[in-house]
């Protein structure tokens, strides 16, 4: 399928999804375990994604500026600084460890 | 009728929420040029798709090599959370036809919180189509707005975008480490992630911890103490 294909789809199915949630029956998705385990999942998720987006070259694990963006992220966090800030602060640090060369 | 002060506040704290998120629509729409997208495609995920953490997730594994088949599973992993909020919601704003529709399309984190923030179900329910529609508006703007500008940026490495990435995606986690459990598991998470990467295509990773982070969550639930039997 193309790539066009792709995003028509997953699109699709997460409309789906928010749908759902207004049709389902409300004791599928009242059980607390459910709830527990899809947020867990949410988690679970996007701390996969933090490890791919920083390691992953392929199908390898390397070490490069995105190290340096990740760090700088985590700061800014832990300083509560908003969403948008830390993405720019991420990407300066990417680019500006390499602009000196490495990574 | 005039609206009541906490309806009026509502309004107004869904307004500036959807102003903050839609400022990120920018990275989103940069971003998602530089995973190989073009503007259109952006464009069309901001409008369908419209649940941030799905998005970033797709143009995530499509960047990353990943299969087209991935992406769209993760997409939908992340998504799952938007039905639990859809629930809580539907209680609440009663909506039917064509309302309950859009109701649905604007039904994610954000609008959730400001609804859930208010006091009365007036306010709750202003609050939740200021939020919903706010974002929409000023998410989907802003997402063409970066999806131009990453066209013309060229070579995302250059000005870092791959590093904005795994800070956006560090960003999204981090209000949902408060509790202690939500810490572990995310470090499970992590490191079956890192394990996978070196034997498995790139977008299996993150699937790979999807499933192991469901089967813990899942056999490790207890029901607390105060509600059992009360449900």
């Amino acid at each position: 399928m193309s790539l066009w294909g792709w995003v028509l789809l997953a699109a699709v199915i997460c409309l789906v999804i928010k749908v759902a949630g207004y049709l389902v029956p409300s004791e599928v998705l009242e059980n607390r375990r459910v709830a527990h385990t899809a947020a867990m999942v949410t988690c679970g998720l996007l701390a996969a994604l933090v490890v791919t987006q920083t390691f992953a070259a392929g199908s390898a694990l390397v070490l490069d500026a995105r190290v340096a963006a990740i760090a700088v992220a985590a700061v800014a966090l832990w300083l509560r600084a908003p969403f948008i800030v830390v993405v720019l602060l991420g990407a300066l640090a990417a680019a500006g460890v390499r602009a000196l060369g490495w990574g | 009728m005039p609206a009541s002060p906490s309806v009026r506040s509502a309004v107004r704290q869904g307004i500036s929420v959807g102003l903050a998120t839609g400022a990120y629509g920018v990275s989103f729409g940069a971003l998602s040029v530089a995973s190989g997208l073009d503007v259109w495609q952006t464009c069309v995920l901001s409008l369908l798709m419209f649940t941030g953490g799905s998005q970033f997730a797709f143009i995530g594994v499509i960047g990353g090599g990943g299969a087209g088949a991935a992406a769209t599973a993760t997409a939908a992993l992340l998504g799952i959370r938007n039905s639990l909020y859809g629930l809580q919601m539907a209680s609440l704003l009663r909506a039917h036809g064509l309302r309950r529709f859009a109701a649905a399309q604007v039904t994610i984190d954000e609008s959730t919180a400001v609804a859930l923030a208010q006091d009365d179900p007036p306010a709750q329910r202003a609050g939740f189509w200021a939020a919903g529609l706010g974002v929409f508006v000023f998410w989907n703007l802003t997402t063409l707005a970066g999806a131009l500008l990453g066209d013309v940026l060229g070579d995302p490495a250059r000005w870092g975008l791959d590093g904005a990435a795994a800070a956006a995606f560090l960003a999204l986690l981090w209000p949902r480490l408060a509790q202690r459990q939500a810490q572990a598991i995310g470090a499970v998470a992590a490191v079956v992630a890192a394990v996978v990467i070196p034997i498995a295509p790139a977008g299996i990773p993150v699937l790979a911890a999807a499933a192991v982070t469901a089967a813990i969550a899942w056999w490790q639930y207890r029901e607390p103490p105060h509600v059992r039997g009360t449900t």
